[in-house]
């Protein structure tokens, strides 16, 4: 068992080591959900009413799940933008050599980033006070459950991509035209209901869509019925649980791949 | 006998471009092994496939005991790999870097903290321990990536280009360190180079030319390959000067890339009189004691260049 959780742990530490080496990194970290949640939130309030939810609802408090899903995207991102760098600076290569399955790389690699996404949206968490969104614990730790399964599928997604690529370039291609579009069309930046219905489709079958959805149902757990029409929380967190899975997988198996392809 | 390394009939390719034709060597066990040739030899590919990192083609690669086209798991936890680019994480410290490099091999504990004081006092890095590796300089980092490699004390070590980018003197006691390595720890030594100073060095080296292996042996072995010295004579007309010497003192002189080249007794002699016999024809002319790139020249007919 040793054998299998020694390297897991190892490449998780290691990705919480250099990440709170990088100061630049960690201030980023604390500043980004503030500044997304008050310049996007707080400029779209007076001119943005979401549709299909209750009179009253104001954009910033709308907004709110969808900014814990974009920081967790982010950091996600940036968490695996990581692998490119390491592949590139030959860090990785004395890992693929080592005597460890590769589902173990990738799975410590995949908990390093479900780690800082997480933190980053637990410190997102302590805004909930000043949105006036009054949540119990239940709220608050079936959120953070949410969390950690959202945050693992999109690292997972992330590592599928960027064991794939050699330049970091080419990831920032890859998240400006798939991954930034499958946040905005997950609900988190305005309702399905309302939406053109070609739109509508697409974030039927966004798997986000069901994340973004979970996150908004367990924010809203004392009072569901201001969530709107959106997927049920069993739904979404089956939906979220598949999406973590096979993420996981195609990362796995991407990177086996890569390896014997090189 | 069984070899640490034994390597059959292998061949590798990229696309239809060849990589490694038809390689066949043995490595001995305690031995310092170097596979010499320019850049686009083979020496990477051969290393790549050596280290586990990519598959055997076409041929029989044993390792340890273990051949590598069925399964190339076991031999990885008896393998240490120092690559051209080094492996380190330039944000942890060298402590921190050889503590994840021994949990990758499923050392921890007391018997991890052992090793790494054990490691670092033997790669005089002592003091060093506890410095970040972006701190370190190259001829340092060389050896914390060496330190970090001998941690789960693999019984065969494989370097690529362990000079590249080091100075003569890092260089010479990077091999020193190699040679202790052999003796003190039994390990066998691989290691490529394109270096023909550090293949002298060596107990034994392999020349790759455009994928093939085209000499094994100990370095005064293949200087075997010449008798007597090398004359080397840079001409304005090497075309009309070669059949002249040819004619005049019965030797072979070949002509390689310019410079005209000729393998005979007593080369000082022979360099005062072409010389004498041909003053107007020469612009430059020296002898010496048959070298590795001497014997790279005649076995495969072009210089040694990178």
């Amino acid at each position: 068992m040793a054998r299998i959780l020694l390297p897991v742990a190892t490449i998780w530490r290691r990705e919480i080591i250099r990440f709170l080496r990088q100061r630049s990194r960690v201030a980023s970290a604390i500043a980004q959900p503030l500044v997304f949640w008050l310049v996007l939130g707080g400029g779209l309030n007076a001119s943005f009413r979401p549709s299909g939810l209750p009179d009253g609802t104001n954009y910033i408090v709308y907004f709110y799940p969808g900014v814990l899903a974009l920081v967790l995207l982010f950091t996600a991102i940036f968490a695996t933008i990581a692998v490119v760098q390491d592949r590139r600076e030959g860090f990785l290569q004395g890992i693929l050599v080592a005597p460890v399955p590769k589902l173990s790389v990738v799975f410590g690699q995949a908990c390093g980033g479900t780690t800082l996404a997480l933190v980053q949206g637990a410190l997102c968490l302590l805004l909930l006070p000043i949105i006036g969104l009054s949540t119990g614990i239940v709220s608050v730790l079936s959120t953070i459950g949410v969390m950690v399964l959202l945050s693992f599928g999109l690292t997972s997604m992330g590592l599928t991509i960027a064991w794939r690529m050699d330049s970091t370039q080419g990831f920032h291609a890859v998240m400006n035209l798939i991954l930034i579009p499958i946040w905005l069309l997950s609900g988190a930046f305005f309702p399905a209901a309302g939406a053109p219905p070609l739109l509508e489709w697409i974030m039927k079958f966004n798997p986000l869509s069901y994340g973004v959805a979970a996150l908004r149902r367990c924010l809203y757990l004392d009072n569901p019925a201001s969530v709107g029409d959106i997927p049920q929380l069993s739904l979404s967190l089956v939906v979220t649980g598949l999406f973590c899975v096979v993420m996981y997988l195609c990362a796995a198996q991407t990177a086996y791949r890569r390896v014997n392809m090189t | 006998m069984m070899f640490p390394i034994e390597v059959e009939n292998l061949s590798h390719a990229y696309g239809d471009r060849s990589a490694l034709a038809d390689v066949s060597f043995c490595v001995k066990t305690g031995e310092i092994f170097a596979f010499l040739g320019p850049n686009g030899s083979g020496k990477t590919t051969l290393f790549k496939i050596l280290t586990t990192f990519i598959p055997v083609e076409c041929g029989e690669v044993t390792l340890l005991g273990h051949n590598l086209a069925r399964d190339s798991s076991p031999v990885r936890q008896h393998l240490g790999v120092v690559f051209q680019h080094p492996s380190l994480d330039l944000k942890l410290t060298v402590t921190e870097n050889l503590r994840h490099h021994g949990h990758l091999y499923g050392i921890w504990g007391a018997d991890l903290k052992r090793r790494i004081r054990d490691v670092l006092g033997l790669h005089e890095l002592d003091d060093r321990g506890d410095d970040l590796v972006e701190t370190l300089s190259g001829g340092l980092r060389r050896r914390a990536e060496i330190a970090k490699t001998m941690l789960p004390r693999p019984r065969l070590l494989l370097l690529d280009e362990p000079s590249a980018g080091l100075d003569p003197i890092a260089r010479r006691r990077l091999l020193g360190f190699l040679n202790n390595l052999c003796v003190s720890e039994e390990v066998t030594v691989v290691l490529t180079t394109h270096i023909l100073d550090e293949a002298e060095t060596c107990d034994r080296v392999g020349i790759l030319n455009s994928g093939e292996l085209v000499a094994v042996g100990t370095p005064d072995g293949l200087r075997d390959h010449i008798s007597g010295d090398i004359v080397t004579i840079d001409s304005p007309a090497p075309d009309q000067l070669a059949p002249k010497i040819n004619r005049q003192y019965g030797c072979k002189v070949a002509s390689v890339e310019g410079m005209l080249r000729i393998e005979c007794d007593g080369g000082h002699e022979f360099v005062r009189d072409v010389v004498a016999a041909f003053p107007s024809d020469i612009r430059s002319a020296r002898f010496g004691k048959p070298t590795l790139e001497d014997v790279f020249i005649k076995l495969t007919g072009r210089r040694f260049e990178l």
